[in-house]
């Protein structure tokens, strides 16, 4: 079979790569790009390791066929650090300790992202309805819920 | 395996395509489809996808709020219009899931999903679907009975009447992890007053049956009678009527049955 030209903005970095028909962004990702940053937890969308952002839009990059993303922006956790610093979603989450064995890190400061490029001074109950899709198995969320806060806190600061 | 992509430019090519092959699976917001793909699953060979802007329109300005297909829950809840509706498309997976769900896929959506549909059934929503023979509108229950059938038809868009008042139009989810979870049973009641009396009773149940259903034995007991104790007690009590619900890992069937009628007295009478 035949494969198609795909060509998308990766982290704001133009990128064409060939995919097989039915493949999906987050084996394009992680095997034709070389961005190991969004995690494969189930492939079934239920675990939100792999949340990436397309168009500034959270997306399960495990359920988004790889051609719809042709001439949008996709976002990964690889393009948030600016430069040598980190970006304050991940100094908040080392200072909060909020991770543990750190696999669904990236896919919970992405969901956290989307979160606060919309609404930068968010409710606890929203952090709470923005990461709800990302399941961790390690730190019982409340670490993770109060980096989100400390991340928005010191925005508002800066 | 790689299967075959084709994507169109309007939903009319869409449909023919779909039409014309029966091993064809259209790919809405792909969160069910990628699934399966995702699954290897063998019975998908080749995907259509429309990427047509009429699909993902929204008129929600008059008294009859139509809906396109492609539409996700996202921009239902970003639109000031469709409040009504904002509390079953928030009842829908997380942010991602949100921002990628489609209101046509919703509609084929098996259990313990098709949270968005029971909303659609208790207000007597139209489908509006395109075949191999041009497009025609159906009424939502017709639509969800003859289903399995509608495979290789496109769905256009849904329509419904706004009702009258934010009161006549009532949903609830009951779910084991919050905020978000599948679906243990969905209701939805549509229950317009008129002189004080219910008039044009509509209850809709999802994680009841094979696919959401009208509870028509407890509409009866709504019909023409002010909405008060007693008659929210006779709904409530012939709520399972016609009702078929399984054993899952949710809940058992008996466990459904048991809940159903205490979270319709709960929402017919405004208790959290
Ligand atoms: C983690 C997770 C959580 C979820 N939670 C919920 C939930 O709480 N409630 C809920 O109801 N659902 C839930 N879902 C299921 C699903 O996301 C929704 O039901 C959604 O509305 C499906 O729409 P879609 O556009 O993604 O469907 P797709 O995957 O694109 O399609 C599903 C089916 O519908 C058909 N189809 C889609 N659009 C059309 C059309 N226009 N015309 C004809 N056929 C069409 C497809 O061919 C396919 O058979 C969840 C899914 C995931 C992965
Ligand atoms: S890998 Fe995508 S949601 Fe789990
Ligand atoms: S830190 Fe281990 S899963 Fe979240």
């Amino acid at each position: 079979m035949s494969k198609t030209a795909l060509q998308f903005r990766h982290n704001g970095r133009d990128v064409a790569i060939f995919v097989d028909g039915g493949t999906n962004l987050l084996v394009a990702l992680r095997e034709l790009i070389g961005d190991m940053t969004p995690k494969f937890g189930c492939g079934q969308g239920g675990c939100g390791a792999c949340s990436v952002l397309i168009d500034g839009e959270l997306h399960l990059a495990c359920l988004t066929l790889a051609e719809t993303a042709a001439g949008r922006s996709v976002e990964t956790l690889d393009g948030l650090k600016e430069g040598p610093n980190l970006h304050p979603l991940q100094r908040a989450f080392a200072d909060n300790f909020a991770a543990q064995c750190g696999y669904c890190t990236p896919g919970m400061l992405m969901a956290a992202k989307a979160l606060l490029d919309r609404n930068p001074q968010p409710s606890r109950a929203e952090v709470v309805e923005a990461i709800s899709g990302n399941i961790c198995r390690c730190t019982g969320y409340e670490p993770i819920i109060n980096a989100v806060l400390a991340a928005a806190g010191n925005r508002a600061r800066a | 395996m790689p299967v075959t992509v084709r994507t169109f430019g309007s939903a009319g090519e869409a449909a023919s395509a779909l039409s014309s092959d029966r091993t064809a699976r259209y790919f809405g917001g792909g969160t069910l489809v990628m699934r399966a793909l995702n699954e290897g699953d063998v019975s998908i060979s080749s995907i259509v996808r429309a990427n047509d802007v009429a699909l993902r329109r929204i008129e929600a300005a008059g008294p009859r709020v139509t809906i396109g297909a492609g539409v996700t829950f996202a921009k239902i809840l970003a639109e000031r219009d469709l409040a009504f509706l904002h509390a079953p498309a928030r009842s829908i997976g997380g942010p991602a899931v949100r921002n990628m769900g489609t209101v046509g896929g919703n509609l084929f959506a098996p259990n313990p999903y098709g949270d968005f549909t029971v909303a659609l059934l208790a207000l007597d929503a139209t489908v509006s679907v395109q075949g191999g023979f041009g497009a025609r509108d159906l009424p939502i229950d017709e639509f969800l009975q003859s289903r399995e059938r509608q495979a290789g038809n496109l769905v256009l868009s849904v329509s419904c009447p706004r009702p009258a008042s934010s009161d006549a139009f009532r949903y609830r989810k009951i779910t084991r992890i919050r905020p978000k979870g599948a679906s243990v049973i969905t209701l939805a009641a549509h229950v317009p007053m008129s002189g004080g009396r219910v008039l044009g009773a509509r209850l809709a149940l999802g994680s009841m049956a094979p696919m959401p259903i009208r509870a028509r034995a407890a509409e009866r007991a709504l019909e023409g009678r002010p909405l008060d104790t007693s008659t929210i007690t006779a709904a409530a009590s012939a709520i399972t009527e016609g009702t078929s619900p399984v054993d899952d890992a949710l809940g058992s069937a008996w466990y459904r049955r048991e809940i159903i009628g205490v979270h319709l007295r709960r929402l017919l009478s405004d208790q959290e």
